[in-house]
């Protein structure tokens, strides 16, 4: 029973008004893509144990979608950003590689 | 029209904490860049309060405006005024990027009136309702359902809900305010 | 025997005497009683019989570990089977029985498993029933299950309410011992949040029990003078008869709130469940004793013992008249101390240190108490009862000296700090060589969502285990969980306490050290589960040398126990039989809850009417008046069919169908999703989620479009409206709206943020009617208002305007092949519109159809249904929508996928139409068999029916279906397989089987 705090209504929210939507950053692959980049964006994910940044929408709240970074282990939470961008903050890359002197981003 | 109708016309419970459905409120929904002045100066125009900053409502006797997300208001005013309301907004908008939708009869409100009102939210909603501040609205759930509440008085706070849902939220608030299940935790 | 001492008993009230029955015995207690302290108050040793063995079994214990005393509880709608006597509070008019035997607790013929407990060893399901499968489930099955098992089922609907309650603290606390009390005050005065549970209705723990000296009071005048100090905070509560059951991720607990189970009279929910989120939890959870391996040690009589201290001080109730105290440690003389000043005798006390000189032992020497170093008990006398014990040296195999007659055995193996809260969201444990426990390694706490710990322990749960050391303890754990959840402890000092010196306890797993296997198969590590000694040491002889297989292997630590009385033991043995140390083995996995919660209380409230959300349409109370039989769709209800008198529902669909086809119909269309999507790049969205090209249609038009998954399948469809340049209404399924709104949301979010869209869910704003049938335009144009006619509204068109003084808007659509408008007004004027469409539609026949006749008639058109057509493997393609997929636009949502091998295959089944050669109902979902056989054995198949129905139009069975090459196939007829075996033939053909022209619609 997680608690993330969603970056648009400012909400501590915890796991039950929230909904889960799955690895980050995916890149979509349109008319012209290969077999191969289907399959990554429609199948392959990721699942590492450790450092993972994800999808969330706070469904029961305001509705919006977000982005967050997690440890899959530990369940700690490195943060929480905006869903309108193409990778996550630096800020929030630097903390999480403070944090874990060992994680490299994939 | 005298055949209007809200969805549960005004029923009540009695328990420790009352349970009123309040009958038909007029509510739009406006999606748009709420940073821009031109909304701010539109919503006033409309509904006579001031942009509501992240999840605070402003409320102005019968009218007023809520925030439900950063591009997302609710705006409050008398069931017989939200056409006119909306037309007036969506005049005053014009090729702004926007969009107004009467939502009135989508929607169902609640008043839980009484000391335990907060408690009876609580044993619902995964909020911490001892700490929810006058002027503040806040949406999550109730039970298996989508709501919006907020403290509309001493006492006494006001929820928003779907229509189609009404009985069930009823049914839930009345059980929840049965006597007997007073906590006390506040 | 076991009996009440007069003027004994903190926790009584001598003034409240309250009268129970057990196995229909009428019995007296009081309040403050347990219903175990009030059955052993009356000699009633005898509680229950063991799960495997049917062993005689008492009470062990006096608390949350009781692993035998289970019971049955009350009767009819308040039956509740396996309810731990230690844990239920006496109140007048209480009802129990005993459980797992038959045909009586004192004679039960299961007990045969006793005398065959040597064919009856670990594991001896898994070995003996394997084989002829037959045979588990038609001989093995049914008799143990009838033979094994705990308590009955209840079969009536439970009577009571039950709630959750979400709760939101800075500092949750569990256990209202001394401990959990210094912890809440230091907490409490930083000024934090508070919240402090207790299991019991009673404060204070076992210290009052022990003789605790605080502050120079004693224990029970400290515990009352905190309490009032903490009630005096306004930021701490404090809540008694509330057990913290389980410690999960991100500081989320819960607390179990028993509130009615000792007052059944209350009305009042009888359970709340706490759902609660703390910044840190502080686990001041005590300790449990642990029992003495030695043969006979669940023997009715054979006690804990700090239980018989619990008995005697807080109930007043002597266990025994003479009762020998088997220890490994100091503590255990308290017990004897304790019962030789209630002027019980205790004929000896046997220690199975090789030397007992320390403060208590020498005290209990002082009295008179004969202390036996070195020995150990052989084996106790007796079956349903203890009638002495046989005493060996412990270095030995159990060869007995002597004897001694005695009615109560009070054993001490120790203490083991509870750590069941502590591990449950993975804190680690450390290996206490000098107490032979496991106690939470403070270094390795369950992490937070900060990455911070969020567990403390506190007091003896720490592994503290003299009164100063506990208060100083729990005193720093309060003061650390406000500090880390934000707030200025206050500098102060825990209370001084009078220290107790014990001399060292040693390790005692087997009594005696060298007993021979008769003995260990009858030395009982886990009562609960029947575990021998002699189990674990077979486990660990045939292989299994992890702890968590040895578990499930024996049954050790399963089910309610959850290792609080049998964990060290087991593992010590285990260990032992694998010759490794016991930090080697480790620990199983403590799973919450704490103990067994009701599934009222997991439930809360949703039961009964509040079970579900049910959504409701504007015409609801209509349609209930109307005597509709109702349908589930999605969360909503509709009508399937309204039955006149005693008419079936097939003749009332029927009946609906023939009158729409020839008069007027009319449905209730409310729950269509109405999503409005507006803004300068709306066409241009609506292209990408479409099939179809949407940015193409004009305003005051209407386009039937697809939607697609980025897999390609099929999800929803609708009609797309164009309102005016900017804006587009999407009608979606029933029950789609809200998926389909959130996958709006979903694009616009998350992938095209820089598209000016916005979209609104406007789906119960509105009530929806579909006016059906030749005579549809007539009550519209007879209520007045708005143009109809063919030629201002045409066929997929749509306007604006008042119909009978209504506003509506209309749309020309069909889903029915008939003459159509649906016409949407506000929800608020929903009934009233619809009462006023019946009263002006008499005339012309206006009668409510409902969801059935709907589907067939739209088979009858040939009109697929999503979810019934499509499954979520079926593309468009398939059900030969090719002209409703854009050839001109270079993308949509399904359309790469759509191109892929599989998806373009011609092998993938098509839709056609079915005509059984018969005139017959095809079976839903039946399958068209094909030559031979698949890789697996099984017949080929080479179709399915998606829908099937009785047409009443065409009087016959009609059915769609997908067919291996189906389109190219009309006329061929191939074989549906029935479940018993048979075959009917039907018929290839096209799937529109009414009006193919499809004139009827646009007149």
């Amino acid at each position: 029973m997680l608690i993330l705090e969603c970056p648009y209504c400012g909400v501590k929210a915890e796991e039950t008004e929230l909904h889960a939507g799955g690895e980050a950053h995916l890149t979509r692959h349109a008319t012209g893509s290969t077999d191969d980049e289907l399959k990554f964006y429609l199948f392959q994910r990721k699942n590492p144990k450790g450092v993972h940044f994800e999808r969330w929408r706070h469904v029961n709240g305001c509705g919006k979608w977000f982005h967050a970074a997690r440890c899959t282990m530990t369940l700690e939470v490195f943060g929480t950003y905006s869903a309108q961008t193409f990778e996550p903050p630096k800020a929030l890359l630097s903390s999480i590689k403070a944090k874990r002197p060992d994680w490299q981003a994939t | 029209m005298s055949n209007v109708v809200s969805a549960l016309q005004g029923v009540s419970a009695d328990g420790y904490v009352e349970v009123q459905e309040m009958g038909l409120q007029g509510m739009l929904t406006l999606r748009g860049d709420l940073s821009m002045a031109k909304l701010a100066k539109a919503v006033k125009a409309a509904v006579g309060v001031e942009m509501p900053k992240q999840r605070k409502i402003n409320l102005n006797g019968q009218t007023g405006a809520a925030w439900m997300s950063p591009d997302e208001l609710l705006l409050i005013m008398p069931h017989a005024q939200a056409t006119a309301t909306a037309a007036k907004l969506t005049k005053a908008l014009g090729k702004t990027h926007s969009l107004v939708a009467n939502v009135s009869d989508a929607r169902v409100v609640f008043t839980l009136s009484g000391k335990g009102a907060r408690e009876v939210v609580a044993k619902l909603a995964p909020v911490d309702m001892q700490a929810l501040k006058k002027g503040e609205i806040r949406r999550s759930r109730m039970a298996q359902v989508p709501a919006a509440f907020w403290l509309s008085g001493k006492d006494e706070i006001t929820i928003v809900a779907f229509r189609s849902v009404a009985t069930y939220v009823f049914d839930l608030l009345a059980n929840a305010a049965a006597p007997g299940g007073e906590v006390d935790a506040y | 025997m076991s009996t009440r001492i007069p003027n004994t008993g903190r926790f009584l009230d001598k003034t409240a005497p309250a009268t129970f029955t057990f196995n229909g015995k009428s019995l007296g207690g009081y309040a403050g009683d347990t219903l175990a302290s009030a059955l052993l108050a009356n000699d009633q040793m005898l509680m229950g019989r063991s799960f495997k063995y049917h062993r005689a079994r008492g009470a062990v214990a006096s608390g949350a570990e009781e692993p035998n005393a289970l019971v049955n509880m009350g009767a009819d709608d308040r039956f509740e089977p396996n309810q731990r006597v230690t844990t239920t509070e006496l109140f007048d008019g209480l009802t129990a029985k005993s459980q797992n035997h038959w045909p009586s607790l004192n004679f039960d013929v299961g007990v045969i498993n006793n005398y065959v407990a040597r064919f009856l060893p670990a594991g001896f399901y898994y070995k003996t029933f394997m084989y002829p499968r037959a045979a588990w489930k038609h001989v093995f099955e049914p008799i143990i299950r009838k033979s094994a098992g705990l308590g009955q089922a209840p079969k009536a609907r439970d009577a009571d309410r039950y709630e959750h309650f979400y709760y939101f603290t800075d500092v949750l606390i569990v256990g209202g011992g001394i401990a959990g009390l210094q912890s809440a005050l230091a907490a409490g005065q930083s000024g934090a949040k508070v919240l402090l549970l207790e299991q019991t209705a009673n404060w204070g723990g076992r210290a009052p029990v022990d003789g605790a000296q605080i502050g120079g009071k004693s224990a029970d005048e400290w515990v009352t003078e905190t309490l009032a100090a903490l009630q005096a905070l306004p930021n701490v509560t404090i809540r008694a008869r509330t057990m913290g059951a389980g410690v999960y991720d991100h500081g989320y607990a819960l607390g179990y709130e028993r509130i009615t189970d000792h007052a059944p009279e209350m009305d009042a929910p009888r359970h709340r469940l706490w759902r609660i989120r703390a910044k840190q939890i502080i686990t001041a959870t005590g300790a449990i004793e642990r029992p003495l391996s030695f043969a006979g040690n669940d023997i009715p009589g054979v006690m804990l013992a700090g239980g018989v201290r619990d008995y005697l001080i807080n109930w007043g109730v002597a266990i025994g008249e003479r009762t020998v105290v088997v220890t490994n440690n100091d503590d255990g003389y308290r017990t004897a101390l304790t019962l030789h000043k209630a002027g019980l005798k205790v004929p000896a006390i046997i220690d199975a240190r090789p030397n007992a000189d320390g403060d208590l032992p020498n005290q209990a020497r002082e009295r008179g108490i004969a202390v036996r170093e070195g020995r150990g008990i052989a084996k106790v006398k007796g079956g349903k009862r203890v009638l002495g014990v046989a005493i060996c040296l412990q270095d030995g195999d159990g060869g007995a000296r002597e004897e001694i007659a005695c009615d109560c055995v009070a054993m001490s193996g120790g203490w083991s700090p509870v750590v069941h809260l502590w591990s449950h969201c993975g804190g680690k444990l450390n290996w206490i060589e000098e107490h032979a426990h496991f106690a939470p390694d403070p270094k390795r706490p369950p992490l937070g969502d900060t990455g911070e710990g969020f567990v403390v322990t506190s007091g003896t749960a720490s592994g503290a285990m003299d009164t100063p050391e506990v208060l100083k303890d729990a005193h720093l754990a309060g003061k650390a969980a406000a500090k880390s959840a934000g707030f200025t402890p206050k500098r102060s000092q825990a209370p001084k306490a009078t220290a107790t010196t014990e001399a060292a306890m040693a390790p005692v797993w087997v009594m005696p050290k060298n007993a021979t296997i008769e003995l260990k198969a009858k030395m009982w590590l886990d009562y609960q589960n029947d575990v021998k000694v002699s189990d674990v040491q077979l486990a660990a002889r045939e292989g299994y040398e992890s702890v968590e297989h040895t578990k499930r292997y024996t049954t050790l630590g399963m089910a309610t126990d959850q290792g609080k009385l049998s964990n060290i033991n087991g593992l010590a043995v285990l260990s032992d039989a694998l010759n490794q140390a016991i930090p080697q083995t480790g620990t199983t996995t403590f799973r919450p809850p704490y103990t067994p919660i009701s599934l009222g209380a997991i439930a809360g409230e949703a039961r009964g009417e509040i079970f579900q959300p049910l959504r409701r349409t504007p015409l609801h109370a209509w349609h209930e008046d109307a005597g509709a039989y109702m349908e589930p769709v999605g969360q909503w209800r509709r009508p399937y069919c309204y039955p006149r008198g005693a008419e079936s529902h097939e003749d009332a669909v029927a009946r609906e169908v023939t009158n729409t086809r020839n008069a007027l119909g009319l449905l209730d269309a409310s729950t269509l999703g109405k999503i409005i999507v507006k803004g300068p790049d709306a066409g241009k969205f609506l292209d990408m989620l479409y099939t179809n090209m949407m940015s193409t249609l004009k305003p005051g038009r209407c386009r039937y479009g697809l939607m697609c998954s980025e897999n390609g399948f099929l999800m929803d469809d609708g009609v797309v409206a164009r309102i005016d340049e900017d804006t587009f209404l999407c009608h979606t399924t029933s029950g789609g709206a809200e998926n389909i709104h959130g996958w709006m949301e979903e694009w616009l979010q998350t992938e095209w943020w820089d598209w000016k869209v916005y979209v609104a869910n406007v789906t119960e704003q509105l009530a929806q009617v579909a006016v059906v049938g030749p005579n549809a335009r007539k009550v519209l144009e007879k209520m007045g208002g708005m143009d109809v006619s063919k030629e201002a509204l045409t066929f997929m068109g749509w306007a604006d305007g008042t119909i009978g003084g209504f506003d509506a808007r209309v749309y020309r659509i069909s889903f029915s092949g008939e003459l159509s408008y649906e016409v949407a007004v506000p929800a608020s004027q929903g009934r009233a519109f619809w009462d006023a469409l019946h009263a002006a539609g008499a005339e012309f026949g206006a009668m409510a159809y409902g969801t059935e006749a709907l589907h067939i008639m739209r088979a009858e058109k040939g009109f697929i249904m999503i979810g019934d057509e499509t499954d979520g493997t079926v593309i468009p393609q398939d059900l030969g929508l090719h002209w409703a997929i854009s050839k001109k636009k270079t993308d949509f949502l399904g359309k790469r996928a759509q191109q892929r091998s599989f998806m373009a295959s011609t092998e993938r089944w098509q839709l056609v139409g079915l005509e059984t050669v018969d005139g017959s109902v095809l079976p839903d979902g039946a399958y068209a068999l094909a030559e031979g056989m698949n890789a697996n054995g099984q017949r080929n198949m080479q179709g399915r029916v998606t829908s099937t129905y009785h047409s009443p139009t065409l009087e016959r069975g009609i059915a769609m279906g997908l067919v291996l090459h189906g389109p190219d196939r009309m006329g061929e007829v191939i074989n549906f397989g029935r479940v018993d075996g048979t075959l009917i033939p039907a018929k290839i053909v096209d799937p529109v089987f009414y009006d193919k022209s499809g004139e009827k619609q646009d007149v």
